[in-house]
């Protein structure tokens, strides 16, 4: 493992212009889900579940461990049919119409060992028929931005745990998909580096802003980086509470954690978790 | 360089030991049998050098037995594993009598090859790719099925036709276990040449060893057992070198 290099999170770089291809969403509501219910087998996951998030906006969701928060994203994803009930995203309700528009990061990074960082980031660009070279160039040119400059040829296996992440979140949004199900991406990070990554996707969703469902069960990572966040309950999942963060993806990360309000806004979803769990 | 300081100490002891042992006619004289018939290392040795263009000319022809044999296993065995691990019903089916098929002794199978296809390479080449395609099919049957789930997920999500998914993550995860099967294949596919050659053969090391087996000229025959393990060792060694060179992410 190496040392990470500085990332320019917090440096405005990411208030330039994206050089990401734009995704083709229409204002309004991005993911419509109404009256949801999946179960494997007798296990019953999810039942009547209702959500809906704005196109380009931020909705978080914390609950208990093993509550179903990872399939409600691969049901959102497409990877998974419901049982009941009626996932919409950006019209598509069918399972490869949600393959089609959303992406998938899952909690493990799942960078292919035998590609470089450069070509993992372009898989889903060579998936979609770019040729090696074309494709290395379209991730190459997001490198430095996503604080991977030089590390181009190396190994996943070289790579520190918030390099990796990077470079699997870089690969999730060349997929130029409008919506992103992110599944506890930073749970496998230690809390500095996991507090660096939450404050570098922020800036990084400022400068591309996409349609994120953020499962976690870090309460104040999805305080800090939502503009919504959904309490969910102990299986079958159900939301007990949502709840308004004060101060969604502020540029200091630090400063906006320690804010009383965000605090009092924590303490609420503790509460939530706790009672939901109960 | 370090791991190899204790096995090559050990195997100098043993030779050392046996050397000691059959020059002093001790294990003659335990087995009551005359001393040429217990050649010591330095007498095998000497025929290996004095045999050598002998043993060279019956030597290329049992490399070419197990090299055309191996290729053809390894042909036959990608194919078959690709096929079993694409169709499920497939690998149900024919799964179960792959592995009982083991249960055949290939001594057997042997003379009877050699009815059906003469005295020539094909009855070799037969029992070569018969031994090798065990190891190689089990093998990377087993590499792509232990695919990580997720992979294949990710790979979805990423817009990934099945062809995609096959190259990019389920192919070079199984190559590591393609190697250790083809380093398997290769040990036992000498020993398959000699079967082969012993049922029914004109030349080949096998065939020599039969001949100086009757011939009581036992210190050629260990000649064409040293021969036999080189060749064995040198296209293991060949395949850990091409392992190590095509698999660099382990």
């Amino acid at each position: 493992m190496r040392q990470d290099t500085k990332m320019p999170a917090s440096t405005g770089e990411f208030a330039t212009q994206s050089a990401l291809p734009a995704t083709d969403e229409a204002p309004g509501v991005a993911v419509s889900i109404r009256g949801l219910r999946h179960s494997y087998g007798e296990l019953r996951t999810i039942e009547r579940l209702d959500l809906a998030i704005e196109a380009h906006g931020v909705l978080g969701l914390v609950g208990p461990s093993g509550c179903g928060k990872s399939t409600l994203l691969e049901l959102i994803a497409g990877l998974l049919e419901p049982d009941g009930g009626e996932i919409e995203l950006g019209g598509e309700s069918d399972a490869g119409g949600r393959l089609a528009r959303c992406a998938y990061m899952p909690q493990r990074d799942l960078l292919l060992p035998w590609f470089s960082a450069i070509d993992n980031a372009a898989l889903a660009l060579r998936n979609g028929g770019a040729g090696r070279a074309e494709a290395r160039r379209e991730a190459g040119a997001l490198f430095e931005r996503f604080g991977l400059a030089g590390f181009e040829r190396s190994r996943p296996a070289q790579l520190s745990g918030g390099m990796r992440q990077r470079v699997a979140f870089l690969r999730t949004l060349l997929s130029g998909k409008s919506v992103l199900a992110l599944d506890e991406p930073f749970a496998s990070l230690d809390a500095i580096t996991r507090a660096e990554m939450q404050g570098w996707l922020a800036a990084a969703l400022g400068a591309d802003p996409r349609t994120v469902v953020l499962v976690t069960h870090d309460v104040e990572e999805a305080l800090y980086l939502s503009d919504r966040v959904a309490v969910l309950s102990a299986r079958p999942a159900r939301i007990v509470a949502e709840l308004l963060p004060p101060a969604p993806r502020a540029p200091d990360r630090d400063a906006a954690v320690t804010d009383p309000e965000f605090v009092a806004v924590r303490e609420r979803a503790m509460l939530a978790l706790k009672e939901g769990t109960a | 360089m370090r791991r190899w300081l204790l096995p090559t100490l050990l195997l100098a002891a043993l030779i050392g030991a046996w050397q000691v042992a059959a020059s002093s006619g001790a294990i003659s004289g335990a087995l009551h049998l005359e001393d040429f018939l217990v050649p010591s290392p330095s007498e095998i040795a000497a025929s290996l050098w004095e045999n050598r263009s002998l043993l060279a000319d019956n030597a290329w022809v049992t490399l070419k037995e197990v090299l055309l044999g191996f290729c053809c296993a390894l042909v036959a065995g990608l194919a078959f594993a690709i096929a079993l691990h694409l169709f499920e019903t497939l690998r149900r089916a024919a799964y179960p009598l792959l592995v009982a098929s083991q249960t055949i002794p290939i001594v057997v199978i042997a003379p009877i090859l050699v009815v059906w296809f003469g005295y020539g390479i094909g009855p070799k080449l037969g029992i070569v790719a018969l031994i090798c395609f065990f190891p190689i099919t089990v093998n990377v049957l087993d590499g792509l099925r232990s695919v990580d789930p997720d992979a294949i997920k990710m790979m979805r999500t990423l817009s990934a036709s099945r062809r995609q998914t096959f190259l990019r993550v389920e192919a070079p995860t199984a190559l590591p276990y393609a190697f250790s099967g083809a380093k398997i294949a290769v040990a036992v596919a000498v020993i398959g040449a000699v079967f082969g050659e012993w049922a029914g053969s004109s030349s080949g090391l096998g065939h020599l060893m039969l001949q100086d087996n009757a011939q009581l000229e036992t210190a050629r025959l260990f000649a064409s057992v040293v021969v036999l393990a080189a060749i064995a060792i040198a296209l293991f060694g060949l395949l850990a070198l091409a392992e190590r060179r095509v698999v660099t992410w382990r």
